[in-house]
């Protein structure tokens, strides 16, 4: 993490953002539509890629996002309804996601369980959990509209007589990656957390418990991601549908292996990545715009950005110890 | 040979295993919101296994299945997480629609070319990824489902525009007569013939031929491999082919193969699912394309059970997508029947 190669890529994600800004501008689309849709859509991914980073730093792999983004979107509705407040919702989506992510760390750590395939199974599960539940809790096939008022809704602000939309959750979820980065450098507990990924032998030595820094890191995580879960549902779309994560989990993954678990790089891949999904969603409703472009091509933009830049990056060195349960000799 | 045999009992067993499990979870489900589970598995069963037409029903759901988890089984053998069969398999019924509905071939000639060009266009969708990960070694879990989404909307759009079905947009073109295989009864028809023995010619290559060895080896002992020459770049290609050319062949299976509609929804709705379900029939499977088969015809009747129990206990079909989760979490833990062992002798 040396500041020379993060500034870099810091300077890199401005060009890239005023080169985008420049081309919005050009077309004729609102810049500030632009920013709204893009901060909306960078805030699940910022969440769950820095809780991602967390947990992979420590050691182990969750590729079940997507899995914990569906889940935790309908609960979140869910105990909204119940509690009659979007905020408590939103923890809600924060603790099932918690929940889930300890479930699956213990089943990683001490079932010694095959990550990627745990993840993978989290994901199937949730395809089939998702429109279960939505049926069970609403008796409507796929799709549950909540009353308006449940919304975490975002607030106006008035900068310069334009008036602009901003979630307290998307404030968070800038907070949160500076915090997980000052965590995991200046803190012993991160040091902890990266030697539990680099060298668990030397955590254990320390008579400190692999497996405990490793559950906690993927309840953690997953706690991050089941926020961003009930974001979308609660704080952005106003809607719960069976198809409402559209593979954000994976690109959200996609943006920890541009971080390469670095959180404040997460945050600004988060940022690229849900700037590209604002540009989609931006275009779509641009009279003069949209009847050029087809909507099928905008709607791969996010897909097709994740994959460019991705090849962009390249594989990136990630700790040793990733992905392999610790037995001790 | 008894140690192999040995081995070959004991991953039957855990697949045993973990099925149960995922059996008695999704019973805990329905439990949870007040459906009788025992109602519905038996709706389920006897729907999906209980008679003739069940079961043909049930191969039917098999058949695109049992390619499409070869897709992930060849990847897992060159240690790759190939999952992106739902992608490819959406290409391979468009080339499907392609030939078998735009073009006009001889009745005997017909189907073989279109389903030659799905498994084609497969692989060809397959290609990126493998670029990708040998170029720049890129992830394949991200590039495949990033590839997945773009074959979505591209597929939507062509449907949408040059290969809709005039007056009925909600389609595309349906293969026409001499592009379909002859049904067997219900909606099975010929084309299982053509899957099954795709999967018979994938485990011959994988250990019977000098390339098979190579990817197996670059799987399991990447060190070894190098040191033996083997070339990692060329046993991720032809992984990453292979697969195409069967998640292609799965997405034909439904355009050419599957009665009443012979075509592909808008929704891509009868392509849906098809790579994810594989994944999961893969892992079921232990990673080998025969008992892919086998645990095809598994997954295939509770897809078709799970309507039954549906209209009869009012416990959502989708549910048996959750029991599949179930069931490849149980299969990620390899202690799972040790620890079983160890409890019972204690």
């Amino acid at each position: 993490m040396r500041l020379s190669r993060r500034l870099q890529w810091y300077l890199i994600g401005i060009v890239v953002t005023m080169i985008l800004m420049y081309l919005v501008s050009l077309a004729g689309l609102g810049v500030n539509r632009l920013i709204e849709t893009g901060l909306l859509a960078m805030t699940p991914l910022a969440l769950a890629a820095v809780g991602e980073c967390l947990n992979e730093q420590a050691g182990t792999m969750n590729v079940g996002i997507e899995g914990i983004f569906l889940i935790t979107s309908i609960l979140g509705v869910y105990w909204a309804e119940l509690l009659g407040s979007g905020f408590y919702g939103l923890l809600a989506g924060c603790a099932s996601g918690a929940l889930v992510g300890l479930m699956f760390g213990l089943i990683c750590v001490y079932g010694k369980a095959n990550q990627v395939v745990a993840g993978m199974g989290l994901n199937i599960l949730a395809l089939g959990l998702g429109p279960y539940l939505i049926m069970s809790f609403w008796a409507f096939p796929g799709m549950h509209i909540f009353p308006h008022e449940l919304m975490f809704a975002p607030v106006y602000l008035r900068v310069a007589d334009q008036y602009f939309i901003l979630s307290p959750v998307t404030v968070a979820a800038i907070i949160i990656p500076i915090l997980a980065y000052l965590l995991l450098t200046r803190t012993l507990l991160g040091i902890r957390i990266r030697a539990a990924g680099e060298n668990p032998i030397a955590v254990d030595v320390a008579g400190v418990s692999v497996g405990r820094v490793r559950v906690l890191m993927c309840t953690v995580g997953a706690a991050l991601a089941g926020l961003g879960g009930a974001f979308m549902s609660l704080g952005w779309f106003g809607t719960v549908v069976k198809e409402i994560t559209a593979g954000r989990g994976f690109i959200a993954l996609a943006a920890v292996v541009f971080s390469g678990l670095n959180p404040l790089l997460a945050l600004v891949a988060a940022f690229i990545f849900g700037f590209s999904e604002g540009l989609a969603f931006t275009i779509v409703v641009s009279p003069g715009v949209k009847e050029v472009v087809p909507f099928y091509f905008v709607q791969m933009i996010p897909y097709a950005v994740t994959l460019l830049i991705l090849a962009a990056i390249g594989g990136k060195r990630f700790p040793r110890a990733l992905g392999r349960p610790y037995v001790r000799e | 040979m008894s140690g192999q045999l040995v081995a070959r009992f004991r991953s039957v067993a855990e697949s045993g295993v973990a099925v149960a499990i995922g059996i008695i979870a999704g019973g805990l489900i329905m439990l949870a919101f007040r459906y009788d589970p025992i109602r519905a598995y038996i709706a389920l069963f006897t729907g999906a296994f209980g008679s003739v037409s069940g079961l043909l029903e049930s191969l039917a759901f098999a058949t695109p299945l049992m390619v499409s988890a070869v897709t992930f089984a060849v990847g897992v053998r060159a240690s790759l997480f190939n999952i992106g069969a739902e992608g490819q398999a959406y290409v391979g019924a468009i080339g499907a629609i392609i030939v078998g509905g735009t073009v006009l071939l001889p009745p005997g000639v017909h189907p073989i070319a279109a389903t030659v060009f799905a498994m084609c266009l497969g692989a060809a969708w397959a290609l990126p990824a493998a670029i990708l990960k040998i170029w720049r070694g890129v992830h394949e879990v991200v590039s495949t489902i990033m590839l997945n989404w773009i074959a979505f909307w591209l597929t939507t759009y062509l449907i949408r525009t040059y290969l809709g079905e005039p007056g009925r947009t909600e389609r595309a073109i349906p293969a026409l007569p001499t592009a379909r295989y002859p049904v067997i009864g219900e909606t099975l028809t010929a084309i299982i013939f053509v899957t099954v023995g795709f999967c018979l010619l994938v485990t011959i290559l994988l250990w019977r031929t000098g390339i098979g060895f190579e990817l197996r080896l670059v799987g399991d002992n990447p060190e070894a491999a190098k040191y033996a020459g083997a070339s990692s770049s060329r046993a991720i290609l032809v992984s990453f082919l292979v697969g195409g050319l069967a998640a292609g062949l799965a997405g034909a299976t439904q355009i050419l193969g599957r009665p009443p509609s012979w075509t592909l929804y808008a929704t891509l709705g009868n392509v849906l699912n098809l790579g994810f379900d594989g994944i999961a029939v893969a892992l079921i499977g232990r990673n080998h394309p025969i008992g892919g088969i086998f645990a095809a015809i598994f997954y295939g009747g509770l897809l078709h059970g799970g309507r039954f129990m549906e209209y009869q206990a009012g416990v959502a079909s989708e549910l048996v997508e959750a029991i599949n989760g179930i069931i490849v979490i149980a299969l990620a833990i390899p202690e799972i029947v040790a620890i079983l062992r160890r409890r019972r002798e204690s």
